[in-house]
């Protein structure tokens, strides 16, 4: 029965991580760009909502309304301002920018909110469960993986069904032609980050609430996520939401070995996943 | 060097260095004359650690720059050789009983060996992926660290094989040892980037498709690279735990010396052998000036990294020597004829 619970736990844990890896994989999935500033963004999303709730006294879910824009207007802001002129120099650049990014962003969160621990308070919702033949699932958790499915199904349906979501697919498959029949790369691009970064405020919230956070846990964020999206596959969304399962698993069952297995058993299933199956589980199932 | 393409009236003449590259190296020569003999008039003890660390810091830009900038492998995860380097040293002093001084380049020699197999998995991923990998192969070398029986755990370990040893020789042990190394590191890359692997290096570094289609040997050129870069960050790591005595898995496996050495690259000059020294001097500088604003000169220099590459790619040594002068001749100039 506690197998079973770990994986069940794992299955929930790994919603969390399928949302916080969505945006990485959509940014990398449109411009090749990776984006080592990813988690510093989720994590300066929770801050943001913390501040909100404690200045203005906001239920926590209603900070949503205005953490998404806020990020998805600095995520536009970023791409347009760094990474696009970053990417006329090379692939390297944009990610040297991204980490430098990364440093500013986590330093500065430590400089205005201190190192301390915090977490987003979301009343009786963080412990309540549901009682399901004998095992207990976390509402919030639960809510967390519908969320998760919701973002990624929501993104599949706009890439391939609207007007932008089509530019943006052309843009990736070729920049060159993609201008030539009148799209705005540099839009396209900054557009894509928009919604990387929406997502990425969504998710980072999301794990202030359930959680405690500091300003370095972006690190571990980014790690999780990338994990994710290289066990899934690259290039796709699906692939994502399968390696978010599969990594959230794998750290639960190993903590069930042992608690201080957890972090790495995850690490080592990445591996393995890199030794056996370098393209990842689902690779390019479905466009992204 | 010269080498003749023609002969007769009015012959093209392909050089390498020349009397200004004589003349700079000559000036970081006398620097190192004047380090190898400054501690015991000029510095403190103090200071004299201190330059262990300068020194540490351009070992380890010297191995970053080799990997990225002409290997074209960007690894946010050195960290992981660094911890190695710390670790095996203290092991290999106190429980092997080597001296010091043998006990660091063995050291090194480990993260080498360590790095030939990682390779092997880390290479199937390219560019950014590759980057955040080698992290996660750093946070997995951390972990099982912790975990090790003998290594200490969360606290970490102490070097005891200075037990006994008075001050003065100790620090002067480490100095002139981090000194040494560093030097040959630096002139190490020299001597591999004037080979018939630097040339392939230099072409990888310009364009690893075009080199490729020359019959350079990319893959091979990037794992020498690698293995050699990671030796040259485990050596780093053994001379900051033989300076500062401990090692912890949290400061030895920090992300925070990848941050250190890319912006020791950047700001100097990516794919220069001058640029990783200019780099390290301004950090190291930067880093007793500012120490004091705690984590706002992080901000300030993570700022400036990314004005650099937006702004000037070459670095402060690319936009001073605007790829005319080099101190470390390894390109070819062609010279009209006199």
């Amino acid at each position: 029965m506690d197998w079973i619970n770990a994986v069940l736990q794992g299955l929930l844990l790994g919603g969390q991580y399928a949302l916080l890896a969505c945006g990485l994989s959509l940014i990398f999935g449109v411009m090749r760009i990776v984006n080592l500033a990813h988690g510093v963004l989720a994590v300066a999303s929770a801050y943001l909502a913390l501040w909100l709730v404690q200045q203005t006294g906001m239920p926590s879910f209603l900070t949503l309304l205005v953490v998404i824009p806020v990020l998805a207007a600095v995520g536009y802001a970023i791409q347009r301002g760094l990474f696009n002129p970053a990417l006329r120099h090379g692939e390297l650049s944009p990610l040297l920018v991204s980490f430098g990014l990364a440093v500013i962003g986590a330093n500065l969160l430590q400089e205005v909110f201190t190192a301390d621990s915090r977490k987003i308070s979301i009343g009786t919702l963080s412990t309540s469960s549901v009682e399901l033949g004998g095992l207990r699932l976390g509402v919030f958790s639960l809510l967390t993986l519908v969320v998760a499915v919701g973002v990624i199904v929501g993104l599949q349906l706009y890439l391939s069904h609207t007007r932008i979501g089509r530019a943006m697919r052309a843009t990736k498959d070729d920049p060159e032609a993609a201008t030539l029949m009148g799209i705005d790369e540099r839009h396209m691009y900054a557009l894509a980050t928009a919604i990387a970064v929406g997502t990425v405020a969504l998710a980072g919230v999301f794990l202030g609430m359930s959680t405690q956070f500091s300003p370095t846990y972006g690190d571990l964020v980014l790690i999780f996520a990338f994990e994710a999206v290289i066990i899934g596959g690259l290039g796709s969304l699906w692939g994502t939401l399968l390696g978010g399962l599969v990594l959230g698993v794998a750290q639960t069952v190993g903590a069930q070995v042992d608690p201080a297995y957890g972090v790495l058993a995850g690490h080592l299933v990445f591996l393995v996943v890199l030794l056996f199956r370098p393209q990842g589980l689902l690779p390019k199932a479905v466009a992204a | 060097m010269t080498v003749n393409t023609r002969t007769g009236p009015g012959t093209l003449k392909v050089v390498r260095g020349g009397w200004p590259s004589l003349a700079g190296g000559g000036v970081l020569a006398a620097i190192v004359v004047f380090l190898a003999a400054a501690p015991w008039f000029v510095f403190s003890p103090g200071d004299v650690t201190n330059l262990v660390t300068l020194f540490a810091l351009i070992i380890l830009g010297t191995a970053w720059n080799l990997m990225a900038g002409y290997g074209g492998l960007v690894s946010i995860g050195q960290q992981a050789f660094i911890g190695a380097g710390g670790y095996g040293v203290i092991k290999l002093a106190d429980v092997v009983g080597l001296p010091i001084p043998l006990a660091v380049v063995a050291a090194g020699a480990v993260c080498a060996l360590l790095a030939l197999p990682t390779s092997f998995l880390l290479f199937r991923l390219v560019g950014g992926y590759f980057a955040i990998g080698t992290w996660v192969v750093a946070e997995v070398f951390k972990l099982v660290t912790q975990e090790l029986p003998g290594f200490g755990g969360g606290s970490g370990l102490s070097l005891t094989a200075f037990q006994g040893v008075d001050r003065v020789t100790r620090i002067a042990t480490v100095y002139y040892l981090a000194l040494a190394l560093a030097v040959l590191v630096v002139l190490a890359t020299y001597v591999l980037m004037r080979s018939r692997i630097g040339l392939g290096l230099t072409a990888i570094r310009d364009d690893k498709v075009a080199a490729a289609s020359l019959g350079v040997a990319v893959r091979r050129s990037q794992r020498i690279v690698y293995v050699a870069a990671s030796g040259g960050a485990g050596l780093a790591g053994a001379l900051i735990a033989v300076n500062g005595l401990r090692v912890s898995p949290d400061s030895m496996f920090s992300v925070q010396y990848t941050a250190f050495m890319i912006f020791i690259v950047v700001i100097g000059g990516l794919g220069t052998i001058e640029g990783p020294i200019l780099g390290a001097v301004i950090f190291f500088a930067l880093q007793q000036l500012l120490d004091s604003y705690g984590t706002w000169y992080l901000v300030a220099l993570g700022a400036v990294a990314i004005a650099v590459v937006l702004l000037a790619p070459r670095g402060l040594w690319g936009l001073a020597a605007r790829g005319r002068y080099e101190i470390f001749p390894v390109g070819h100039t062609v010279r009209p004829p006199t």
